[in-house]
């Protein structure tokens, strides 16, 4: 169980992490989503004692972890990948590791065959890969067979196949009981493997929701009209709960009605369609819309910045969600909205 | 917000699944030990500043006997022949001291810090047991290459009969102060390591102690220079290792003034290990 209470951190003037509480539980995957920069690497570090906290607290497993006897049967926490001097080898680095807490060399040999460097494992570890790098890194976090897991990125340049391994290892560790508590970038990724979400953006809590209840915001369909009589359809579908926005004259985007609807009421008022398409929002579009605001470094792209007011609250109930985060996008919308 | 769908387990106590598992001071010590000597690096740099005590001395005692015959009065009342055969500490040092400030800096570059101190929460043990095992080490192959410096030095003064034995004064006591002070300068360079978590400030400050500011001093009024210049830590070091006759503290006290430069070292690496962010 890791509590975080009113936990900030700031960096000169620059804060990194303004007054976040939430609590990871055990015996489930809690994914840590943010976009760059929103103070996820600052928050692990505070949770292993290794950043000082401005104000709020940090508990793990209900003790304040720079008092831990046993750290490393406490949590196990994998910051960065490659954190390890390049000329020595995997398993020294690992042996070194293990020998601070009393964790016997059997248990080391045990980590290098669960992550699959065996073969390696006596080799120059600046040698690796972005990928072996990461495998290290988790072994030294699994080392001494901790209550706690925490991962900063770990699936960060790992294989479609290391992917997957380390989505069965994490929901293995969880099914045991323990905490497991891992930040990514990748929506779709954590939907698949994590059970719940922290969300965080510019350092703040954005939403703290199961997985079920983000996929379920998400599948909000949004409805492509074109017609030329748009202006005309827009007033009649306007309500609460239905959003518009419009990019072209003649399109319409419309979220929070169905597609029949708006087809029976066209043909009602003799209104023509050109066209009438019912795009699913894929997780990332969704993850994107809740964090837009608090996106730090903004790519700088053509497109203009949405002015619609997005009601995340819509649902259409007939859509049973869209686990995998099906490629089909929701184009940005700009230019003039309802 | 909460999930009614999970079973939640509730882990106050946790048992670690290895019997006897926990931090000791001296498990630190056998994982830095670990580290230590799982470095080619280091073995490298330590056989060299080895190579340097034992070479450098043998060299310039070598040079001092053939040139003896041409060497002016002046030179010939300055010769010491146990400070001749240690002459090669002056340079080993440097070998020494900027190995010191890699061992700690080195971690803060790659991240594995992080690693360290997550397994060692309350840190301070990582640096007793990083200081601990450098000092061990560079004392037991300093005692042996300040011994081995002596004795080839002498041999090759012999030739001129400006030998002197271990059992002469102040020999026995110089060749072991050469080795405490390499030990001395290694924990200073360990302590500005960790004091500036980064290799190029340790070493240029290593570097602006013990070679750049003491000839600065010399240029300062004599007055000034003389009051000031015993006290700084390579001047403090030579009182019980350099040459007897020289402008420095007593033996005791140089030893006591730089084992006090070492301390107030240690002292700020261990406060802002401890107090600041890792
Ligand atoms: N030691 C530090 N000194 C100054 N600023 C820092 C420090 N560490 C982090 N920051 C700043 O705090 C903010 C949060 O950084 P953090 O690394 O925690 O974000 P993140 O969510 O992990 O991002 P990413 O997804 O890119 O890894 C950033 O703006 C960063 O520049
Ligand atoms: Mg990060």
């Amino acid at each position: 169980m890791i509590e975080v209470s009113g936990l900030t951190k700031r960096y000169g003037d620059k804060t990194a992490v303004n007054d976040l509480t939430f609590t990871v539980k055990p015996g489930i995957v809690t994914g840590f989503l943010g976009p760059n920069g929103a103070g996820k690497s600052t928050t692990m570090r505070m949770i292993a004692g290794l950043d000082e906290p401005t104000s709020g607290s940090v508990r793990v497993n209900a003790a304040d972890y720079r008092r831990a006897h046993v750290p490393m049967a406490e949590l196990g926490i994998l910051l960065e990948a490659k954190a390890v001097h390049t000329s020595r080898s995997a398993y020294n680095h690992l042996l070194a590791l293990a020998q601070t807490n009393g964790v016997p060399r059997s248990r080391v040999a045990e980590v290098i065959d669960l992550v699959g460097l065996a073969e390696v494992a006596r080799k120059r570890a600046g040698g690796f890969s972005l990928g072996m790098g990461q495998r290290l890194g988790i072994a030294s976090a699994l080392l001494g067979d901790p209550q706690t897991i925490v991962l900063d990125e770990p699936i960060n340049g790992l294989d479609p196949e290391g992917i997957l391994w380390v989505r069965n290892l994490l929901k293995g560790l969880a099914a045991e009981g323990r905490t497991v508590f891992i930040s990514s970038h990748l929506m779709t990724e954590m939907a698949l493997t994590a059970h719940h979400l922290i969300v965080v953006g510019r350092g703040e809590l954005i939403a703290d929701l199961d997985v079920e209840e983000f996929v379920a915001l998400a599948s909000t369909n949004v409805i492509m009209v074109r017609s030329p009589q748009a202006t005309q359809l827009r007033d009649l579908l306007l309500g609460p709960d239905v959003t518009i926005t419009s990019r072209e004259a003649g399109l319409l985007e419309v979220r929070g009605v169905s597609a029949e609807t708006i087809g029976d009421l066209a043909f009602d008022h003799q209104i023509r369609l050109h066209g009438l398409a019912v795009q699913q929002a894929s997780l990332e579009d969704a993850f994107m819309e809740m964090t837009r605001d608090s996106v730090e470094f903004h790519a700088h792209t053509t497109t203009a910045h949405t002015t619609t007011a997005h009601t995340t609250t819509a649902h259409t109930g007939d859509q049973s969600g869209n686990q995998s985060g099906a490629p089909t996008r929701v184009a940005q919308t700009a230019g003039e909205s309802r | 917000m909460t999930s009614t769908l999970t079973p939640t387990r509730t882990e106050l106590n946790v048992t670690p699944r290895f019997p006897g598992m926990k931090v000791t001071q001296a498990r630190v010590i056998k994982s830095e030990w670990t580290k230590f000597r799982s470095l080619r690096s280091t073995l490298i740099t330590l056989l060299v500043s080895v190579a340097l005590t034992v070479g450098l001395g043998a060299l310039i005692s070598a040079v001092t006997a053939s040139h003896w015959a041409q060497a002016s009065p002046a030179d010939r009342a300055d010769f010491n022949a146990v400070v001749t055969s240690l002459n090669g500490v002056n340079i080993s040092q440097l070998a020494v001291g900027v190995l010191g400030v890699l061992l700690i800096s080195g971690e803060y570059a790659t991240g594995m810090i992080r690693a360290s101190l997550t397994a060692v929460p309350k840190r301070l043990p990582v640096l007793w047991a990083k200081l601990g095992v450098f000092a061990a080490v560079v004392g037991a192959l300093s005692v042996i290459s300040t011994f081995a410096a002596f004795f080839l030095g002498q041999s090759l003064l012999s030739s001129k009969n400006l030998n002197v034995s271990i059992s002469s004064p102040n020999a026995l006591r110089m060749v072991l102060g050469a080795a405490v002070y390499l030990v001395l300068v290694g924990i200073i360079g360990m302590a500005l390591g960790g004091l500036f978590r980064n290799t190029a400030a340790g070493i240029s400050s290593l570097v602006a102690v013990f070679f750049v500011i003491p000839p600065i001093l010399g240029l300062l009024p004599k007055s000034w220079s003389d009051r000031i210049g015993p006290y700084l830590p390579s001047n403090a070091g030579e009182a019980f290792w350099g040459h007897p006759t020289g402008s420095h503290l007593a033996a005791l006290t140089g030893l006591l003034v730089l084992c006090a430069w070492a301390a107030a070292a240690v002292a700020a690496a261990a406060v802002r290990l401890k107090e600041r962010d890792a």
